[in-house]
């Protein structure tokens, strides 16, 4: 067994009185992939969002490879700088893309190795190109994101990510923004990364990209981990009625 | 039926030209110390702090509120009595217009960064960016170029308000007018000058402004 990548214990969130998280634990190995699955409103997002600490758990324990923060009224607030560092490590997608809007996509790329690491122009730029290349979009250096369709958006966002070589990367739904005909370009270069080693985190709906390319399924009900159990089995023979029920919706419809 | 006769006008023009450089040099200083003022209050009004954003509200409606012309009055004789220090006009003229042009730069501001979906800066920060680093590499940028427009008109005020400082006696363009007038006994042709020489100046600047809104706007 490899040593945990990730590993979240006790984590609970609320907004206002509205319980998202109760109690959220589950660890993710090195070179993981796990899929996280469950109706909309079960808190999917808010737990990948805790995560990279865009959102602050009210209390728990997350540890990503050898940083870890503690929550709760006797743990101080993580420090700004700290919790940039963190986030530094932790690569995350977005459903909405969210490129730089004011700069190129080589800009895109190279912003945060040149800000964030402080490397010099000319390495950042190699090494933007680099990842650029590894999601097919060498080509497109020199142009701005609005020009690009929704698949290239979101590869260039991977590749955005891939540049600050984090420990870890976050989907969250990265595909759910797509026409249909751009969900496989998106899901092969997420498929590439699983299969060169990142221990990944990702919430989908695409069910069966999940069966293929997770080793681990976590399904998430009302702020709960129902289930967590290897990926082909939670998928072919879920042993709870909320993981079943919640599948039916998706053989209905044949993928 | 009145004689206009604008040759008089020559003997002055060392005076008139006087009067162009300080308005436009105080322009210059109270867009530059406006936009300052106005970026320094944007943020405390966005900021988590409840005291910074009363603090930025508070100073933002009392400029925005109360005349500019009771403001440059108001810091040139009230101010130095009650802090002791002496202003000459001219710095008392560009405090009190940068912080009028402030307060109405800082509504700007915030409203072009409000405008910025909340994504950019998160993605931001999820890239292991600082807060100040995202906002100061991300949204402002992206945020100043919708603000172009209004910014802009905000400045071209600031340069008519300029106009204001003669009555503390700083030499702009409106007072060396008034100096020429009392002079040749000839007001109308003066401040038909001292006009026509706000519109030349301006005309150009608002061409310029209309040109890119409409090169860029089309864009979006
Ligand atoms: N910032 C917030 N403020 C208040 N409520 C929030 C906030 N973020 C999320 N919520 C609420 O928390 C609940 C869980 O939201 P979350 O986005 O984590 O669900 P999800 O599982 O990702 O759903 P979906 O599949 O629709 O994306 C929802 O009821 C949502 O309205
Ligand atoms: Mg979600």
């Amino acid at each position: 067994m490899n040593r945990a990548m990730i590993e979240i214990q006790g984590l609970r969130k609320s907004f206002g009185t509205l319980e998202v998280l109760r109690n959220i634990n589950f660890s993710v190995a090195q070179g993981g992939v796990v899929a996280l699955i469950g109706p909309s409103g079960s808190g999917k997002s808010t737990l990948l969002r805790c995560m990279n600490l865009l959102v602050t758990p009210d209390s728990g324990r997350i540890s990503v490879g050898d940083m870890e923060f503690d929550f709760g009224s006797r743990s101080p607030r993580p420090r700004t700088r700290a919790l940039a560092a963190f986030r530094a490590r932790t690569g995350m997608v977005f459903q909405s893309f969210n490129l730089f809007g004011h700069l190129t996509v080589l800009g895109n790329v190279m912003e945060a190795p040149l800000r964030v690491r402080r490397m010099p122009a000319g390495a950042a730029r190699d090494l933007a190109m680099a990842q650029l290349s590894k999601v097919g979009l060498a080509d497109r250096a020199d142009q701005m994101p609005h020009t690009l369709s929704g698949g290239q958006k979101q590869r260039v966002a991977i590749a955005r990510a891939l540049a600050m070589e984090p420990q870890v990367m976050l989907f969250d739904e990265a595909t759910s923004a797509l026409d249909p005909e751009l969900v496989g370009e998106v899901l092969a270069t997420m498929r590439a990364l699983a299969t060169a080693g990142m221990t990944m985190v990702i919430v989908t709906h695409e069910i069966a990209f999940a069966r293929e390319v997770a080793d681990r399924i976590v399904f998430m009900r009302d702020g709960l981990v129902v289930e967590d159990g290897p990926a082909r089995d939670v998928i072919d023979n879920p042993q709870q009625e909320a993981t079943r029920s919640f599948l039916s919706h998706f053989h209905a419809t044949p993928a | 039926m009145y004689e206009w006769d604008f040759s008089i006008l020559w003997a002055y023009r060392w005076l008139f030209l006087d009067g162009v450089i300080m308005t436009v040099s105080l322009t210059v200083a109270v867009v530059l110390g406006g936009l300052a003022v106005g970026l320094v209050a944007a943020m405390g009004m966005l900021s988590g702090s409840r005291v910074l954003k009363a603090g930025s509200l508070a100073f933002t409606e009392l400029f925005r509120c109360t005349p500019i012309l009771v403001q440059l009055i108001w810091c040139y004789y009230a101010l130095p009595i009650l802090t002791g220090i002496e202003l000459s006009p001219i710095t008392a003229s560009i405090l009190a217009l940068s912080c009028y042009g402030g307060s109405f730069y800082s509504e700007i501001i915030r409203g072009g960064i409000v405008s910025i979906e909340d994504g950019q800066r998160e993605a931001g920060l999820a890239l292991g960016m600082t807060p100040a680093l995202a906002m100061r590499r991300i949204v402002l940028p992206q945020a100043l170029r919708r603000m172009v427009p209004a910014l802009m008109n905000q400045s071209i005020l600031q340069f008519k308000n300029t106009s204001l400082v003669s009555v503390l006696a700083v030499p702009d363009l409106v007072y060396q007018g008034q100096i020429a007038a009392h002079d040749s006994f000839r007001p109308l042709e003066t401040y038909t000058a001292v006009a026509v020489a706000y519109l030349a100046i301006l005309l150009p600047l608002t061409l310029f402004v209309r040109h890119q809104d409409a090169k860029f706007g089309g864009a979006r």
